[in-house]
């Protein structure tokens, strides 16, 4: 009975040889990637790259409506992040397409092999990046993260940082390379609406900073910089401002191109 | 990229020109979440605008020292806020309050964190569950523990996680058992010191039980002990043959913890296979007993079975409430049980002595206990091939619902249940990963002939002071506040609350769905609330008018 | 154990007897239904009365009192997903449906549970959007259903008993009926969902004591029937990417329920887009009766008039919205019109008798048209390749109710703000029975690439925000368009809007406030949390004297009275 290393919650694996499987794609899939370079050949990941190709022309047509383009639009399924609620294998995949979920109201979808195969590549590669980000080495970029970047004064990994800033322990799960070189290069364009900051003044004139979390027509959740979870009334409120700009810095000139594809390294590789 | 404007300034004094019914007092700032220390777990009591652990103190008397919300005003209680659960089974967790932030768990294995005065969310951790679980009773969670900024959840692959309570990010889990084997957890963990207990379910399907301690920060295990000794133990000797490694014995409700003994108390379910005791001669020990554990090391300090060789499926899985009662003249550290087999123990738990033991429901399987509470069993009374009626039925006089203890009224009230069924037995071999049992039961009658009522018990005399009676059968639990409320809920979706002292229904509402968990009270800015999940909603009233 | 079997069946008898009584039975019958205005504390149709003001005359709770309003009951459904039904109630008995295909009748004083019927819908269902169910209809003593395998069945009101079950339409090539059937004197009325899977589009009346079909409307005419000229012949060598037998899949569903004129004899139906959905090119012409309206006569199904509010759709804009008939008095000149909010982003106005246009404005910003001419025809504006288009794909509204108040003149709409879609023209897709046949699919327009956008349905967090678009509720002054206020909201909207006499309205957010404001000024009076998404409209009765208002948040549905 022993204890597994640290991971995210939204893993697809259960079983002990169903992990070791993942972490074997993981290496195949991060060796190809980290080998300083684009994923070249034909395949992705195991996937053949005309399926992954084919795959997404099925599911604009087939799943988009529902699933939504970025694959997160119903609630608890991120294709993305690999965050399937009810299959893990591929062989399940093809199962539950094949049924569908009746009481949720996913129809069956009624697809020929070519079209399942292409399917089942997009989902699994939905993160797949080919516009050709270079890769360079995981744990010197480590060191920039720890280091030079000083990202540490923001953001937690594995139990270590402040929870100011988005947690980024599983980040290379949730976000493509490119949206991370995205990050690094111009924060301000690429934050996401909900992670903007919030100022807010109450009746009595306290200012408070922080993230958002969630928000309704009549309240809205924030962490604040003390890492306090409040709920204020904006009724209550005599100021709720989301600010424009992002609080974490630009890279672009503080990073040379080397120190930056090796941060994208460790990034891409903090997989939770 | 064109941007949009982005920057969003509002000035909001006036907005809307709101009314809602009553203003919110900002006068008295709940705090938002401190860390929650080991100290302030163990004096839980004198926070009671807080709910910090399952059964909300660590004596598990489940009682309320709020009384804003009192037995003559509690029908001027109206909904605050609700919460729509989003899962499919109903629900029995107990969230808890921390400082103005609730967290409430949903099946099957998932964290909600909400504001507690609006219900409105902070975020959620969905647990990843394998597809092929084995469970026996429903895909539920109960609740979480809380030590510091950690929250500690049981996961139905037999899992025990650790989650950041200000951000619901998984910090690690810890694999108790092997799910395939049909291990199982639902309940809400212990916190003892620096450490959480946790049990285990899945004792149909043959599992030998057994109780872990993990350490809070890494996840380490520090201590499991076994609820059925092994072969180096004289105790095994209850045991025929091998059956002691099939022999279930689970854990899987919350126990309770005394801090100045560090005792932990906990109860362990039936021996398998259920019903066929012809396999497992012997009084099977430690199944259907209380456990006092050393809080450091696990080490068994004391064990009482209520029921040695027990073919009737009646776990002791209920929550042991501690007291201190008057008994023969002298205050004694008590342990109150009312057990599935139908009897209300009363049990030193200092020394695991027997001190009392009434039936408190139906029960036509024991002319009485004798003089160390050891059962005095009628004949004929045990499961056969053609069926053998028996009081009370499998789900027993009580399961695993909370009851609960007031000081102030000296009254113990439990969910009771009349129930009676005709005990099948069978042959069965163990196969791994699937069901164990040895035979069955069958209730003979609709449920409608039975009964089951809410019991207030006096401890010192066995006594029923009074009962309230609710649709059968029912499996809600109970809360008791100082405000001398008694708060339950019924299988037809009616929540009320009862006066402690006399059992009259003081109010309802009809909630649309069975209440399977039991409600618990917390408070923010100075205002009382009372919250229960019915069905896959989680309802919190408070009163209409607020009083400072 | 027989024992046990025996006793439960004569208990079942018993309470089944019991029911047979006077509070079970009812007689709705046509005479009812026509002037189901003259009953306010009833529910009768889908839309409260064959007008669809979904107002009431109901008056106990006011704008004094709204605050002592309280929940009284709760029903939980077991079924999880967006619950977008409206019961009835009819005498003290509420019938509301459940996914995919249940009844259940219910004891509208206290909630409790009489009886369920349960259609067994097969699991090869093809229904779009989550396998919904928007209501029953009653004649009679007798409750319809349409079901998501195409089949209309007919149920005892009092017992539950299916009385008959027809099959209108093959499920497999995708037909599916969601939304709640229309009684219209001895027929009852049912539209096909499926316009995004290639369906040819109906409207069917059946005959309510025996499901025998009396008339079929397509809403796709065929060769030889008028129409059928704005399904144009593909131009030479054009076959790659134009179909010319596009109309025998060109979509023009009808999944909501319609209105109906009792002097006119005209019944109201809207159509949904033509298929597929977001590539013109592959089905040339106007496309009628797509995204239009259509006026049948009740008693032969024959089109007296249409008016196309989008032709040739490529941005997938149904005109599948509930039609808003109202009689309006103004400068001493009477008014019979047809009120309606499209999809499509434009108000119109138009007469009900004729289906000549009036007028019509944008309620929200609208960039792929211009204006509307003098006839109601869009001018078009197509946006370069990668700009957003206003509104996007769900449209500046959608199914969700609006509602008319003959007290305040105004015409309420659940809308969508600031929300855009790229479209990018679309591709060719083959038609293959059953099929999704789209063509393609734009993408919400969001100005942080990858960024979150609105789910089809939320969960508890909120992490798209309001960056992509957000709900208000809009009060127009029902005869010129122009807005007198606006109730703005952070998510999204999917609730429907009641108005009552006494000059509230009552509007759901999507992230689960029940809200109501002062129908006149938009000021809001009173809100509750109700912790899961609205996606149904709220609606109004009374019994025992006593006014409830209902509304479904998540899969409960909560019904509010004044305090005793």
């Amino acid at each position: 009975m022993s204890i597994l290393s640290p991971r995210s919650a939204k893993q697809g694996c259960g079983g002990q040889l169903r992990r070791l499987v993942v972490l074997w794609c993981m290496v195949l899939a991060c060796g190809l990637l980290g080998l300083g370079g684009e994923a070249t050949g034909q395949t992705v990941g195991g996937y053949e790259r005309a399926d992954i190709e084919y795959g997404l022309t099925v599911y604009r047509s087939q799943c988009a409506i529902c699933h939504g383009e970025a694959g997160n639009a119903v609630p608890g399924v991120d294709f993305r992040a690999g965050q399937f609620r009810r299959v893990s294998s591929d062989r399940e995949m093809r199962a539950l397409l094949a049924t569908g979920i009746p009481e949720s109201g996913m129809p069956p979808a009624d697809l020929d092999a070519a079209e399942s195969a292409g399917i089942i590549a997009y989902l699994r590669n939905m993160n797949f990046d080919t516009g050709g980000i270079t890769l360079g080495d995981a744990s010197r970029g480590q060191l920039v993260f720890e280091g030079k970047g000083e990202c540490m004064r923001c953001h937690r990994v594995q139990g270590r940082g402040p929870r100011v800033a988005p947690e980024l322990t599983a980040i290379g799960r949730l976000r493509a390379p490119s949206t991370l070189r995205r990050s690094l290069l111009d924060p301000t364009a690429s934050m996401r609406p909900i992670n903007r900051p919030v100022v807010l003044v109450t009746a009595d004139g306290s200012r408070i900073s922080g993230r958002r979390l969630n928000e309704d027509s009549y309240t809205v959740q924030i962490i604040d910089d003390e890492e306090r979870l409040r709920s204020f009334d904006k009724v209550d409120l005599r100021e709720f401002t989301v600010l424009a700009e992002s609080p974490m810095p630009s890279y672009a000139d503080q990073l040379s191109a080397q120190e930056l594809a090796d941060l994208l390294a460790y990034l891409v590789s903090l997989k939770g | 990229m064109k941007r949009l404007p982005i920057v969003l300034s509002l000035s909001l004094i006036g907005f809307g020109g709101v009314a809602t019914g009553q203003v919110r007092s900002s006068e008295i700032e709940t705090s938002s979440f401190e860390p929650v220390t080991w100290e302030r777990l163990v004096n839980a009591e004198e926070e009671p605008q807080n709910w910090l652990m399952y059964s909300g103190t660590f004596d598990s008397k489940r009682h309320s020292r709020l009384d804003q919300v009192h037995n003559r005003n509690v029908n001027r209680l109206e909904l605050k806020w609700t919460h729509q659960l989003s899962a499919l089974d109903r629900a029995e967790t107990t969230p808890l309050v921390v400082d103005g932030v609730m967290f409430i768990t949903e099946a099957p294995s998932n964290v909600l964190a909400v504001d507690a005065a609006t219900g409105r969310p902070y975020w959620r951790y969905e647990h990843e569950l394998p597809e092929d679980l084995r469970i026996c009773c429903g895909r539920n969670n109960r609740g979480v523990a809380i030590l510091g900024d950690t929250l500690y959840m049981s996961t139905l692959d037999a899992h025990l996680a650790a989650i950041d309570a200000r951000t619901g990010n998984l910090l690690w889990a810890s694999e108790a058992a092997d799910y395939r084997s049909g291990y199982s957890k639902t309940a809400a963990p212990l916190i003892v010191k620096d450490k959480v207990v946790t049990g285990i379910a899945g004792g149909e399907f043959g599992i030998r039980g057994f109780l872990d301690a993990y350490n809070a920060s890494t996840g380490t295990r520090d201590w499991r002990t076994y609820t059925i000794p092994g072969p180096d133990n004289p105790d095994n000797q209850s045991w025929s043959g091998d059956s002691w490694r099939t022999g279930g014995s689970p854990t899987w409700i919350t126990g309770s913890y005394d801090p100045e003994l560090d005792l932990v108390y906990w109860g362990t379910g039936n021996p398998g296979p259920d019903y066929n005791g012809d396999v497992r001669i012997g009084d099977n020990l430690y199944a259907d007993s209380a456990l006092a554990l050393d809080g450091d090391t696990g080490d068994l300090n004391w064990y009482f079975q209520f029921t040695p060789h027990d073919v009737h499926d009646w776990d002791a899985i209920q929550i042991p409430v501690l007291a201190d009662l008057e008994v023969d003249g002298r205050v004694r550290k008590v342990m109150m049980w009312a057990n599935r087999n139908a009897f209300f123990y009363v049990i030193d738990r200092e020394t695991g002595e027997y001190l009392s033991g009434t039936p408190f429901a139906k029960q036509t399987w024991a002319e009485g206990l004798d003089e160390n509470g050891r059962p005095i069993r009628r004949p004929n009374t045990f499961p056969t091939p053609e069926g053998t009626l028996v009081a009370p039925d499998a789900s027993g006089g009580t399961n695993w619902q909370s009851p609960t203890y007031s000081p102030r009224t000296e009254l113990f009230y439990v969910m009771a249940f009349d129930g009676e069924a005709e005990f099948y037995i069978r042959d069965e071999e163990y196969i791994d990963g699937e069901r164990f049992t040895g035979g069955g039961q069958q209730r003979m009658l609709p449920i409608d002939k039975y009964t089951s009522a809410v019991r207030a018990i006096d401890p010192r005399t066995g006594n029923r002071r009074w009962e309230y009676q609710v649709r059968p059968q029912t499996w809600s639990g109970l809360l008791s506040t100082a405000g001398d409320i008694v708060f339950g809920g019924t299988i037809d979706g009616y929540f009320y609350a009862l006066d402690a002292v006399s059992g009259q229904e003081l109010w309802h509402i009809s909630l649309g769905a069975e209440v399977r968990a039991a409600p618990m009270t917390y408070a923010v800015d100075g205002q009382q609330y009372v919250t229960i999940a019915a069905g896959n909603v989680v309802y919190t009233f408070g009163l209409i008018e607020e009083v400072d | 154990m027989p024992t046990g079997k025996i006793t439960r069946c004569f208990l079942l008898t018993l309470l089944l007897a019991g029911l047979v009584s006077a509070d079970l039975f009812a007689q709705v019958d046509y005479g009812r239904l026509r002037d189901a205005t003259t009953e306010p504390h009833n529910w009768l149709t889908y839309s409260g009365s064959y007008f669809s003001q979904r107002y009431s005359t109901l008056d106990q709770v006011t704008s004094e009192n709204v605050n002592d309003l309280e929940q009284k009951w709760v029903y939980q459904t077991s079924v999880f997903g967006p619950w977008q039904v409206t019961p009835l109630v009819v005498d003290g008995v509420m019938y509301l449906t459940q996914r995919p295909n249940d009844i259940v009748a219910l004891d509208a004083r206290t909630g409790r549970v009489y009886w369920v019927y349960r259609y067994a819908t097969p699991a090869g269902q093809r229904s779009c959007c989550r396998s919904n169910n928007r209501g029953v209809a009653i004649l009679d003593n007798t409750l319809f259903m349409a079901t998501l395998d195409a089949h209309v069945v007919a149920v005892d009101a009092t017992t539950g008993g299916e009385l008959w079950d027809v099959e209108v339409a093959d499920m497999d090539l995708a037909y599916a009926f969601t939304h709640a059937p229309l009684v219209i004197k001895d027929k009852v009325i049912v539209g096909t969902g499926g316009g995004d899977r290639g369906i040819r589009g109906f409207i069917v009346a059946l005959d309510a004591e025996t499901g025998e079909e009396a008339w079929r409307f397509y809403t796709i005419p065929g060769p030889g029937e008028p129409g059928h000229e704005t399904w144009e012949p593909c131009p030479p060598n054009s076959s790659d990417y134009c179909d010319p037998e596009a109309w025998m899949h060109g979509g023009g569903a009808v999944w909501l329920t319609g209105s109906y004129d009792p002097e006119l004899n005209l019944t109201y139906w809207g159509i949904g887009n033509p298929g597929p959905d977001f590539n013109r090119a592959q089905r040339p012409g106007d496309n009628l009766y797509t995204c239009s309206v259509v006026a049948l006569d009740a008693d032969t199904g024959e089109l007296r008039w249409h008016f196309q509010f989008t032709p040739a759709d490529p941005y997938d804009y149904d005109a599948v919205q509930i039609p808003v008939l109202a009689d309006i008095d103004r400068n001493g000149s009477s008014f019979k019109v047809m009120l309606w909010a499209n999809r499509n982003g434009f108000y119109y106005i138009l007469d009900r008798a004729t289906g000549r246009f009036l007028s019509g404005v944008p309620f929200v910003q609208v960039n792929w048209a211009d204006q509307l001419d003098d006839s109601g025809r869009p001018i078009e504006t197509p946006q370069p390749p990668g700009a957003p288009t206003f509104p996007g794909v769900s449209g500046g509204t959608n199914w969700y109710s609006p509602s008319f108040s003959p007290r305040t003149e105004f015409f309420y709409v659940p809308a969508w703000e600031n929300y855009a879609s790229i479209f990018d023209g679309g591709e060719w897709q083959d038609y293959v029975a059953g099929r999704s046949f789209t063509g393609g699919r734009p993408t919400t327009y969001a100005a942080v690439p990858d960024a979150p956008t609105i789910p089809v349905a939320r969960g508890p967090i909120n992490d798209w925000t309001d960056a992509t678009g957000h709900g208000a509720v809009i009060a127009l002054d029902a005869l010129s368009g122009v807005q007198q206020w606006k109730f703005e909201m952070t998510d999204v909207i999917t609730s429907g809007i009641l108005t009552t006499a006494s000059n509230l309205l009552f509007a759901g957010a999507r992230s689960g406030y029940f809200q109501a404001l002062d129908a006149q000024t938009g000021e809001l009076l009173w809100k509750t949390n109700l912790g899961g998404q609205i996606a149904s409209a709220p609606m109004t009765y009374e019994v025992d004297d006593k006014q409830f208002v209902a509304i479904i948040a998540g899969h409960s549905l909560s019904v509010f009275a004044l305090r005793d």
